[in-house]
């Protein structure tokens, strides 16, 4: 029994889902009230894992559950990005009518999936995890589900993502056929020896991974789904799942395989490339602005792998401050969206933001960071983000890797850069509503700050991330 | 010392921009945002006179250091001067005040906008002047981009939307491989502290490639031929006073680049890259100056007289000479005055007749005689006339490549008579000659704020023409210092082959 003590996250956010359900069946128009009471229990969420942050590694349930501090930290952004992704969609839901109670639920159940996902050490326990996340994505992605594209974009996912979880379990079995375990750390001792089983294993497991983080060449589904789903639910799907599956990448990739980096590394190269190039050169032909943000986090994805590449804590640890600053990118774009409105209805393409800064120089100004900063350009938060993963990627001599992800950022600079000078350039339009809700205010000014002032201390993210090591 | 003054330079241009961001005016016309910029843009130039006054001229090392930590254990926030950067962060400071007393003529729209953005600009310019670790250096010259970006588009010509594209990505371009490079560096050799590295001296087999990706970023920003063609787009779509900023002080980081990073850090590798150095300026200074007798339009000849310039630049500091490098900061010293006073003349006119065509010009001697005297004091100091700086730079700069290489230093001198032939001939049409158009007729002279902007750089160009001494003081000690390092290296790493 001691051991639940560990899950205790866990147990309050099951309860608190069951829970919500009953009020929201029993309880009429609930939907507002279930909304805010979920926002509420994800902060108590989040005190509940900041609170278990100080043990050291603990392992639970015969050794198929694991808490760390990768899992720690992981959960920590995953939760935090949590609760801004509901305070910033929060007025959008209502505007659209999707105000009910199945949406706060559900990403819940996702985000409870995700903590599976972080803390497992069994192939099972992660399976079972990836299963209850994705399940309440595909929900989530078909959510508007009198919009065509929405319903589009659902199915679509739930094709490619069954999919992929198939070759994923394929190479489940593959690796417990071949290494005699389910458990992360037996199959690390048992596979000391290359075999080809296992190698296939690996080869299947890697291509459910990428698919679930959107890395070329199993991207396809990214930009139909961002630019379909409900913007709210775009912005969960660019931050969340993306934390989950880079987590369980490490994961994979330094526990079960450590001593298969031979055999994955080239994969991850590969993977890495073609996402940074292909994220940067197709986002430039795009009209509307989610579709474009789902290219965009292609390429930032084939960063992020960048430093995962690199079989070092350095790069482990780049990749992990990689996905800190690129989610807060990520809170202060889509919040620049949502506001975005004008007589009840949302605009998403680019030639809606032309002139923006004439009428809203506030506004116009955090995206000019945001862009700026997504393009990697210093003293914003996103060139240290690339500048880590750089200098790990140097550091094991991979010039290849570095020169090919600098020149993307080149080539990516350019479609940010289109963005501003719509914003900035351009004959201005008509006047979008200036009245927003609190929370998507704070979150704005927060993140934009964050980027903008991140050069002034920028061992913060560092120091928290150096506890990390795998190797 | 213990006060900060480096940090205060670079910082109080940011502080009063955050001023000017919180002033209203009801009327829009901004005058106390305007005010504001002025008396910190002066307060700036009046702090760096002050510490070119303590500045110990005849000390070899690093002054005013300022070490803290920052990125944590292994980049550290190092800035620091010595006789090479307090002279290029003097002309940034003495500049700067000029550029914002001419905001009043060219820019109408977004004035508080327009403000801010020269003030950010002040700040990463004097920042790339002062940083004494390479991360931070790239950080101050690539952060650059943005306001400039923002300068040309905003508030450009027609064509402002493709010029401020191809500015910032060809400088990005440039860049990104030196920052391959810095990070190598740090790798090799453990550190990215310049002074460090001066002592430690970076391994032979590396400086090639090194020098080649610092070089990739230099020559774009220079800039130097073939990768020049972004200065003449940017500078006829830029307002007047972004081409003042890019002519003024951008184009001299990478001069400066060159001396303290190219020559410094990678000695053998300059040596072996030397010729190529030299072709690429000789063409810099023909072609570009054959270039500028065919434009039509002034702005673009200026550009183009720019990259000549450059070129003279460029090839006086790989002369390796004292004169030659000492030369070249006094020719970017000295260009950095007459190029930014030349695109304050050109927009004189342009604001009163609107085109910048030469061919709809003719005879304003007649109707704007104050005019035409300072345009003829910046167009003999273009051309290098005795008694005015550019003399000295490009007499110094010839003088250290004839030592060197007497036929470069033969084509070199051809381009100080296409000089003459463009800068003369531009001033011929302009000034003198018929007046054609009626419209000249009504054009009014100078008015005050012109004056005071055109005569603060009429004196130095010819008092620093007519007496060198104080800038020459000032570089001596630190450009021997850099050639003693230089030419022990080179000694030393002949000796370990032997």
């Amino acid at each position: 029994m001691e051991n639940f003590q560990y899950i205790l996250p866990e147990i309050f956010i099951s309860v608190s889902i069951m829970l919500f359900l009953l009020v929201g069946v029993f309880k009429k128009n609930s939907a507002i009230l279930i909304y805010n009471l979920s926002n509420l229990s994800l902060v108590i969420l989040l005190a509940l894992i900041i609170n278990l942050s100080s043990l050291d590694t603990v392992f639970l349930f015969n050794n198929s559950y694991l808490i760390d501090n990768l899992s720690n930290y992981m959960k920590i952004i995953l939760v935090g990005s949590g609760i801004f992704v509901m305070l910033t969609g929060s007025k959008y839901i209502q505007v659209i009518n999707l105000n009910k109670i199945e949406y706060p639920i559900l990403i819940l159940s996702s985000i409870l999936g995700m903590m599976i996902m972080i803390s497992s050490n069994d192939l099972i326990v992660f399976y079972m995890g990836l299963e209850l996340q994705s399940l309440a994505l595909y929900v989530l992605a078909s959510f508007n589900r009198d919009n065509l594209l929405s319903t589009e974009s659902g199915l679509k996912y739930f094709v490619l993502s069954a999919l992929s979880s198939g070759l994923l379990l394929y190479g489940c079995s593959l690796t417990y056929g071949f290494s005699e375990s389910t458990n992360f750390d037996q199959i690390l001792i048992n596979s000391t020896e290359f075999n080809y089983g296992t190698t296939f294993g690996i080869v299947f497991i890697l291509v459910g991974l990428a698919f679930k983080i959107s890395a070329v060449p199993f991207h396809m589904w990214a930009p139909d789904v961002y630019q379909g789903s409900p913007t709210s639910v775009t912005l969960f799907f660019a931050i969340l799942p993306k934390i989950a599956a880079l987590s369980v990448f490490i994961k994979f990739l330094y526990t079960p395989f450590a001593n298969m980096n031979d055999e994955w590394q080239a994969i991850i190269v590969f993977i890495s490339i073609a996402s940074m190039i292909f994220g940067a050169v197709a986002a430039i032909g795009q009209k509307n602005l989610k579709r474009l943000i789902a290219y965009s986090s292609i390429s930032h994805m084939g960063y992020a792998l960048a430093g995962l590449a690199t079989v070092s804590n350095q790069g482990i640890q780049s990749s992990i401050t990689y996905i800190s600053i690129y989610l807060v990118m990520n809170l202060a774009f889509f919040s620049c969206l949502f506001m975005l409105k004008r007589n009840e209805k949302y605009y998403e393409n680019i030639e809606d933001l032309s002139g923006l800064s004439k009428k809203h120089p506030i506004l116009s100004f955090s995206l000019l960071i945001v862009l700026f900063s997504l393009a990697g350009i210093p003293p914003l938060a996103g060139f240290f983000a690339k500048f880590y993963v750089f200098l790990a990627v140097i550091e094991q001599s991979m010039y290849f890797l570095a020169i090919v992800g600098l020149l993307a950022t080149v080539v990516a600079a350019f479609y940010y850069l289109r963005i501003i000078k719509i914003i900035y350039f351009d004959p201005e339009k008509e006047e979008y509503e200036t009245s927003h809700n609190l929370g998507l205010k704070i979150t704005l000014a927060i993140s934009t700050i964050f980027i903008l002032a991140y050069f002034i201390y920028p061992s913060g993210i560092t120091e928290i991330v150096s506890k990390i090591t795998m190797i | 010392m213990n006060f900060p003054i480096l940090s205060s330079l670079i910082l109080l241009p940011t502080i009063g921009a955050l001023f000017i961001l919180f002033t209203k005016s009801s009327s829009g016309k901004y005058q106390s945002a305007k005010y504001v910029a002025l008396f910190i843009s002066l307060a700036n130039f009046l702090l760096s006179l002050y510490l070119w006054y303590v500045f110990d001229k005849n000390s070899v090392d690093f002054q005013f250091v300022e070490n803290r930590e920052w990125l944590s254990g292994f980049v550290n926030y190092k800035v620091g001067i010595d006789g090479i950067s307090i002279l290029f962060i003097i002309l940034t400071t003495f500049i700067t005040p000029i550029c914002i007393i001419s905001v009043n003529a060219t820019i109408t729209n977004r004035l508080k906008d327009f403000l801010i953005a020269i003030l950010i600009m002040e700040t990463f310019m004097i920042g790339v002047f002062c940083s004494l670790d390479l991360v931070v250096f790239y950080l101050f010259f690539e952060a650059g981009l943005i306001p400039m970006f923002l300068i040309i588009g905003i508030w450009g010509g027609e064509r402002r939307v493709y010029s401020a594209f191809k500015f910032f990505l060809y400088t990005l371009l440039g860049s990104v491989l030196m920052l391959v490079a810095i990070i190598s560096i740090y790798w090799i050799t453990g550190t990215t502290d310049v002074e460090k590295l001066y002592e430690l001296g970076i391994k032979a087999e590396y400086q090639n490639l090194l020098w080649l990706a610092f070089f990739s970023s230099f020559a774009v920003k220079t800039p130097m031929w073939p990768v020049h063609t972004w200065l003449p787009d940017a500078h006829v779509e830029a307002p007047t006073v972004g081409s003042v900023l890019l002519a003024a002080i951008l184009l001299k980081m990478a001069g400066y680049g060159f001396i303290r990073f190219s020559i410094g850090l990678f000695p053998l590798a300059s040596e072996n890259f030397t010729m190529l150095v030299y072709i690429l300026s000789l063409i810099a200074i023909i072609y570009t100056s054959l270039v500028a007798l065919m434009q039509e339009d002034m702005k673009k000849l200026i550009a183009y007289s720019s990259v000549a310039h450059m070129g003279f630049v460029t090839l006086g500091i790989f002369t390796m000479t004292q004169q030659g490098i000492e030369g070249s900061i006094f020719q970017m010293i000295s260009h950095g005055l007459v190029s930014a006073a030349l695109f304050l003349s050109v927009g004189v006119v342009y604001e009163r007749h609107h085109t910048r065509l030469i061919n709809k010009y003719g005879g304003l001697v007649s109707t704007m005689p104050r005019y035409a005297i300072v345009f003829m004091v910046f167009t003999l100091g273009a051309l290098g006339l005795p008694g005015t700086t550019g003399f000295i730079g490009e007499f110094l700069i010839l003088m250290g490549a004839f030592e060197k290489n007497i036929l470069v230093a033969m084509i070199a001198s051809l381009g100080v008579i296409l000089g003459a032939a463009y800068m003369l001939w531009l001033f011929k049409r302009v000034v003198f000659g018929e007046m054609n158009n009626q419209d000249l007729k009504s054009m009014k002279d100078l008015k005050n704020f012109e004056i005071i902007t055109l005569t603060a750089l009429v004196i130095p160009i010819l008092f620093f023409g007519f007496y060198p001494e104080p800038l020459m003081n000032s570089i001596e000690a630190s450009v021997e210092n850099t050639l003693n390092m230089y030419n022990f290296d080179l000694i030393d790493n002949l000796a370990s082959k032997d």
